[in-house]
């Protein structure tokens, strides 16, 4: 079937916020559809909230609405616009539940608008959980015995009926958020509970238990002519119990056989055959280990993570081919992109195995429970191809960026064997090094099953990579040795530590000088069966290299970020984006190096070549070898990239733009400090340490409260505020649980207004597009901030400063491209808290608020080009006349145990923008976009500590005004009262009830105001227990005074009718 | 051990000896399927030729039950990896042992994408794999140039004639080398399904009066299957609804007056798509063929094209003019592979009167 004719104009959802559950897949499925679509001569208009994704970029789209994902904003949009179509299955659970609503309340009808893609008939009844199961039952697919409830009362009479325990899905909600496993009535209640409110629809699916099946995936896609075909299956090594975005996968099935593989493949084909899916689909079973019974666990009917490893896994593009189908193409009428001579209706074939490992965030929050479970955790993952198991888990778990290159991490060795027994049953992301250590001993593969229920060929690869260990550490290095040892992956610095006697230099040279090198494959969708031009390529050893040196043009390795992380997001990989373009506009020939399979910068058409590569300084060496780049560009990629420089340097790669030693003396402390006294700006006095006794002394001198971090990390990871010796105790303990290369900083704690600049600089002129301004004050990161541009609030002086100071410091640096800098404002001075020259997460959101290109632009600027000549006048750019404001959103929820007040150490997983005329508006849009919907009961709890308790007064006045009931505790309620706030008293959670957390179970609360007392992460304390249960029961909760100043301003002028802006149109 | 596979135009790989130890020279051919490795080893179509796995981890499951005939047939075994331990609740043992117990020779640990790209680019090539390492590759050149598939379908085929019990219609299932899902998958379908030796004459088949007969897959150049083309036209002039997969479906159409021809490396993989020309509908296959029917030559009288290759263009499938004749070069029976094209079986069934 040709192309459908009465579609011209398509509206495109994104998904929003980063969040948990829900991250950079769906810009890498967005825009490669949006692109598709555009090829296919359609005009597209986006609506995303989300500035950091290259989906809201012009060059994607016709229209971009960086609005607030409501209900209500889309229909204004729709109505403005007028697309004739809209394709919902782009943007995630949260698009997909938006174009329900849309569809469901009759206005697309009313608009005359298409729903394209999938129907809305085949997305309620994929969604649904009775339709599904009715779907399923007529089908003759089995599914666990299960029963949707909306009462906690069924739930326990059904779970009666068959027994515990039960596993318990939330219906609409995304990263199975809300969901658990009951083992007992208790916990039933307590996850029920949770469950039901998050639901959009107030249901959860209560079912038999399967936990401990093989965890299988599918996914398929079919067109609108009924051709249906399979892209990949996957396998979670992790078996049914941990979510699938939290498990360790293997791609392909490693441990089925053909009938088993047919089996399930034919049941995902009837599936989508009888739902009637347009488009691509995900359907996960549980497969019995010791039959062939199994059971259809979910079908998402749209492109999601998991179809965003399968396209990175197999070469096969399903969101640019779902695009292609939605717009009435069929699979044999669409070429296979990768080999230019087959069609998208074939199924890939691979000759390799790819494994993916989640990118959990425990190391950001130290006091969560790192319990694996069917509710997401995970912020991002990791990809790795090789043509053994065994390589593909080594690439992938060094790829991770965790300090961790071997299975020989998180220390099990202490432990006695019982201990080891024990820690076998936790399922957290540590097990497979714990099952490492089993073997270590000599656990029986019997008894490591028993406990874990992995399957027995995944152990004997464990162990394969044990007995290697053992080989390297007690056997000489012989020229065989080493070959094995590399064949299966080990990097060269852990064959040095095992052998003792060589290092890792000795290691690479013992290597170069018997011709062990990593050679190059590609990934071909076809198994070498057609010849292919694709320049996607992975590393083996051992094998014949296939990737060849090209000559003739200039060539730049572009580094990426790695996996999505708390503090090193998705802007990052924009960035890398843009560079990559930037340099290919000016006649480069360019190299990207990246293992994050949810990323645009690893899509095969984005560079010249990309390398799905671990990013360390081996596996990048080995790259470098073969390319012989010209230089390197470092600065986009994150700390990721910059922590590569130095190698890069050593192996001969010039870097491109500002210079190492340059980067290092903003890093460094001592050299930083002469480049401001040569400067002449001032900073918080500090100084640094290695040890708490030297951290102690300086803070003394200083006088607290002090910042504590330590150098080179990205969003303020391990940063704290301490405030008495004990605090700078736990906190250097804490820094110095991983060694440190570097001094740890410790700074008198200034509290100011928190300015932040990111600019361009030529080497001679610097150009600055914008001055944003965070809400909160200093203490808190910036990128859990909220973030204004233009600044409003600082005077002209104070801007003029900062422009002066920002070309000092560039100029000071040699900056050659970017630079983003961050100052204090206090008392009519300006502080400079730290300077980054690099690109920095604030990159995306004012180049699109501002219209300008900013990585165009610094890429240009380390080619040489001046700022002059690219058009823009030196210095500060003329302000914008709307507000744009970028807001921090959280995944609190998703994490048990996570302490949620903010500080210097970032938080949040994504942002979402504000845009309108007015500063209020944007305020208000933001806070819409990030999901705060206000009001709803009116009532509130404000608790808060003696500092703020002034401040409290006010806000609590502007919310009484607002008709909020304000409940606080004893102190916080006398000081209210006596300011003429009419709150009422409420016991503390020690107290007997009805105390302060009946209130909060009640779900009659709209928001929680408490500001921390010093004292961080105690798990026992009020605070903690009333953040914690806040946001389990899904209320706002809000630990900073300027955010809760700001939240009042927003509700103030609370509107219906927005302005839209088309950022498109902008600069 | 150390083996060496050496191809005809001089490429050795080095591996390590699997299975027997044996030398042995063949075709050498590749597969590009991801699972079912034990269905590809047990399939008579693999007569004369050894086969290299693309896959790079194969014997994960072990050996089970899922054989497609009694025995392994092909004259080699290449793989990159052997599992170490095979896991699977089906399990019997390993793939190494099953190999020697068979005396299959093979080689692991060789670069099979290499391999692969050699095959493609310069066409499918006789090889030989040994484990002598003062091989001399003058000597063995004119042996791998002289070596032919030959007349395998009698190596293959069944001694006697067999009886798979049904209620439904009487299947005649010549049997070439067929795979047992075959006559499983019509059985199923409640057929009694006969199975005759290769070189059965037609008289001997018709006289039984089959509801349809059944032309099986199987192994070498179907030119090489002179005889049993001169029964195969016999049994197209008999009016007997007929149903042909693969070497089948090129007897036939040989046995009609067109022609096949070897293809550059075959189609060997459960990833083929292949359209039926009459709904337009595009079926994912399992394939397994080094010779094609030209169409080109075809004579639309007596057959016209009813499935094509959507990725070369080749044909895939015919039907009969005035017959109740269809053939594929698919296989519907799968084992490995897909199972979409199942239906087919029962498009047969309908056309020998049945219900289904």
């Amino acid at each position: 079937m040709p192309k459908r004719s009465d579609i011209k104009k398509v509206m495109v959802i994104g998904s929003g916020p980063i969040v948990i559950g829900q991250a950079a897949e769906f810009d890498y499925a967005g825009t490669q559809a949006c692109r598709s679509l555009k090829e296919e001569g359609m005009e597209v208009c986006l609506v995303n909230s989300n500035p950091a994704t290259i989906m809201t970029d012009k060059e994607i789209a016709d229209q971009v609405y960086i609005e607030p994902l409501t209900v209500d904003v889309l229909k204004q949009i729709i109505i403005k616009e007028k697309p004739d179509s809209l394709l919902p299955t782009l943007g995630g659970q949260a698009g997909l539940n938006l174009g329900m609503e849309l569809a469901e309340s009759g206005f697309l009808a009313e608009q005359g608008v298409k729903l394209i893609g999938t129907t809305a008939e085949t997305i309620f009844r994929a969604e649904d959980r009775q339709a599904f199961k009715d779907t399923m039952e007529k089908l003759g697919e089995p599914v666990a015995a299960s029963l949707v409830v909306n009462t906690v009362e069924d739930g326990i009479k059904f779970t009666n009926t068959i027994g515990y325990p039960v596993v318990l899905r939330p219906a609409y909600t995304l990263g199975g958020s809300g969901g658990g496993i009951a083992h007992n009535q208790t916990e039933l209640v307590e996850i029920l509970t949770n469950g039901l409110r998050l639901s959009r629809v107030h249901e959860v699916l209560v079912e038999r238990c399967i936990a401990g099946w093989k965890e299988i995936e599918y996914e398929v896609m079919r067109d609108a002519a009924g051709n249906c075909i399979t892209v990949c299956n996957m396998e979670n090594i992790d078996p049914v119990g941990v979510h699938t975005g939290d498990s360790i996968v293997v791609a392909p099935s490693q441990t089925l056989g053909d009938k088993e593989y047919q089996m399930l493949r034919t049941s995902a084909l009837r599936i989508i055959d009888e739902l009637g899916i347009t488009g691509g689909c995900n359907v996960q079973y549980a497969l019995h280990p010791e039959s062939f019974e199994y059971c259809v666990i979910e079908v998402n009917p749209r492109v999601s993570r998991s179809s965003a490893l399968a396209s990175k896994a197999t070469g096969y593009p399903i969101a640019k081919v779902a695009a292609k189908i939605a717009l009435g193409y069929t699979l044999d009428e669409i070429p296979n992109a990768i080999t230019k001579k087959t069609f998208a209706s074939f199924e890939p074939m691979l000759d390799y195995c790819v494994v993916k490992i989640p990118r959990l965030p425990f190391d950001k929050f130290i006091t969560a429970t790192r319990k694996l479970t069917t509710q997401m955790k995970a912020t991002g993952e990791v990809m790795s191809i090789c043509n053994n198991f065994e390589g593909a888990l080594m690439k992938a778990i060094r790829s991770l960026e965790q300090h961790v290159d071997s299975l020989m991490s998180y220390d099990f060795c202490d432990m006695t064997d019982d201990e080891l027994a024990e820690a076998l049953t936790v399922v957290d992301d540590r097990r497979i090094y714990c099952i490492a250590e089993a073997l270590r001993r000599g656990v029986s593969y019997e008894k490591i099953h028993e406990i874990t229920k992995i399957d027995i060929w995944f152990i004997d690869k464990i162990k394969i990579l044990v007995e290697m260990e053992q080989r390297l550490a007690n056997e000489e290095l012989t020229v065989e040795l080493l070959k094995e040892a590399k064949r299966i992956e080990f990097p060269d610095n852990v064959i040095a530590e095992l052998n003792g006697k060589l290092t890792e230099e000795e290691v690479r040279k013992m290597r170069y000088d018997n011709g062990i090198i990593a050679a190059y494959k590609m990934v071909d969708t076809c198994a070498a069966e057609f010849d292919a031009m694709t320049p996607y390529y992975y590393s083996v050893y051992g094998s014949e290299n296939e990737a060849v040196q090209t000559k003739g043009r200039k060539k730049v390795l572009v580094l990426g970020s790695g996996p999505i992380r708390i503090g090193q997001g998705v802007e990052f990989d924009y960035c890398s984006v843009h560079a990559t373009w930037a340099f290919a506009k000016e006649g480069w020939e360019t190299v990207i190096v990246n293992n994050n399979p949810e990323t645009v910068s690893t899509d095969f058409d984005i560079a010249d070549k990309l390398y799905f590569e671990p990013l360390t300084n081996e596996d990048v060496e080995s790259i470098v070898n073969l390319e012989k780049p010209d230089g390197a560009i470092v600065q986009f990629g994150g700390q990721t990239a910059i922590k590569l420089t130095e190698h890069l340097m050593k192996i001969g790669v010039p870097i491109l733009g500002t210079k190492a030693e340059d980067v290092d003396a903003a890093e460094d402390r001592e050299l930083f400090d002469k480049i401001l006294e040569q400067t002449q700006i001032p900073r918080a006095a500090g100084g640094t340490v290695f040890t708490a006794e030297e951290a102690k002394e300086v803070a003394n001198r200083l006088g607290y409260p002090v910042l504590v971090r330590p150098s080179y990390v990205l969003g303020g990871q391990g940063m704290q505020i301490a405030f008495n010796d004990e605090e700078i105790e736990k906190f250097m303990d804490i820094i110095n649980q991983i060694a440190q290369d570097h001094p740890i900083l410790v700074d008198k704690y200034l509290q100011g207004k928190e300015i932040e600049v990111d600019a361009i600089c030529d080497g001679e002129n610097i150009l600055i597009p914008g001055i944003m301004e965070h809400i909160e004050r200093t203490g808190i990161h910036s990128g859990d901030s909220i973030s204004v541009y233009p600044a409003h609030t600082i005077s002209q002086d104070i801007k003029d400063k900062i422009v002066d100071y920002t070309e000092r410091l560039a100029k000071a640096l040699h900056v050659l491209g970017m630079i983003n800098i961050q100052f204090i404002a206090m008392d009519g001075e300006v502080y400079v808290i730290e300077v980054n020259p690099r690109s920095s997460r604030t990159v995306p959101y004012i180049s699109k608020v501002t219209g300008i290109p900013i990585v165009d632009l610094a890429a240009k600027a380390i080619l040489g080009h001046k700022i002059t000549d690219m058009g823009y006048k030196p210095g500060l750019q003329p302000e914008a006349d709307y507000i744009a404001i970028k807001m921090p959103v959280f995944s609190f929820e998703k994490l048990r145990g996570a302490e949620i007040s903010l500080g210097p150490e970032m938080k949040s997983t994504g942002e979402c923008l504000g845009i309108a005329k007015t500063f209020e508006e944007a305020l208000y849009k933001a806070f819409l976009g990030a999901g705060v919907v206000l009001p709803k009961h009116k009532q509130m709890i404000i608790t808060v500590k003696d500092a703020d308790k002034p401040e409290a007064l006010e806000v609590a006045k502007r919310f009484e005004k607002l008709g909020y009931k304000i409940y606080a505790t004893r102190s916080t309620a006398k000081y209210l009262q006596d300011g003429g706030v009419d709150a009422r008293w409420v016991n503390k959670i020690t107290q007997e009830s009805p105390n302060v957390m009946d209130l909060i179970l009640g779900h009659k609360i709209d928001l929680v105001i408490d500001t921390p007392t010093q004292g961080h992460g105690d798990k026992t304390r009020d605070g903690f227990l009333i953040r914690r249960n806040a946001i389990e029961t899904g209320i706002n909760c809000i630990t900073a005074m300027d955010t809760a100043v700001a939240l009042a301003t927003s509700l103030e002028s609370a509107t219906t009718e927005y302005t839209l802006v088309d950022v498109a149109k902008i600069g | 051990m150390k083996a060496f596979l050496i191809l005809e135009d001089g490429t050795v790989f080095e591996g390590t000896s699997i299975g027997s130890t044996r030398e042995v020279i063949s075709e050498i051919v590749f597969n590009t399927s991801m699972t079912g490795y034990l269905e590809v080893l047990t399939d008579p179509s693999y007569a004369g030729q050894a086969v290299c796995m693309t896959y790079p981890l194969i014997g994960n499951y072990g050996i089970t039950d899922d054989m497609e005939s009694g025995r392994p047939w092909p004259d080699g075994f290449i793989v990159r990896e052997l599992s170490r331990i095979p896991s699977n609740f089906r399990c019997k043992g390993t793939i190494q042992d099953f190999l020697v117990k068979h005396d299959i020779p093979g080689i692991a640990g060789i670069d099979t994408r290499a391999l692969t790209k050699i095959l493609r680019d310069r066409g499918t090539m006789n090889g030989m794999i040994t484990t002598n390492e003062n091989y001399k590759f003058e000597e063995i050149e004119p042996k791998l140039k002289a070596y032919s598939t030959g007349d395998v379908v009698s190596k293959v085929t069944c001694d006697s004639k067999s009886v798979l019990n049904g209620n439904g219609k009487k299947v005649a299932l010549l049997d070439f080398g067929a795979k047992k899902n075959i006559a499983k998958s019509l059985n199923d379908r409640g057929c009694e399904v006969t199975i005759y030796p290769a070189h059965t004459k037609a008289e001997e088949i018709l006289k039984t009066n089959p509801d349809g007969i059944m032309l099986s897959n199987g192994p070498g150049d179907p030119k090489d299957c002179g005889p049993i083309i001169d029964e195969v036209r016999k049994l197209y002039e008999s009016n007997t609804p007929i149903f042909a997969i693969c070497l089948g479906h090129q007897l036939m159409a040989l046995a009609t007056g067109a022609d096949t021809h070897k293809l550059k490396y075959g189609h060997r993989g459960g990833n083929h798509p292949v359209k039926d020309l009459e709904t337009g509908k595009v079926y994912i296959s399992s394939q397994n063929h080094g010779y094609v029917v030209d169409t080109d030559k075809l004579d639309p009288k007596v057959a016209t094209p009813a499935f094509v290759n959507v990725n070369d263009g080749t044909n895939e499938g015919l039907k009969y003019t005035g017959k109740n004749i269809f053939t594929v070069q698919f296989h519907p029976e799968a084992c490995p592979g897909p199972q979409d094209s199942g239906y087919l079986f029962d498009r047969f069934i309908k056309m020998m009167g049945g219900a289904q």
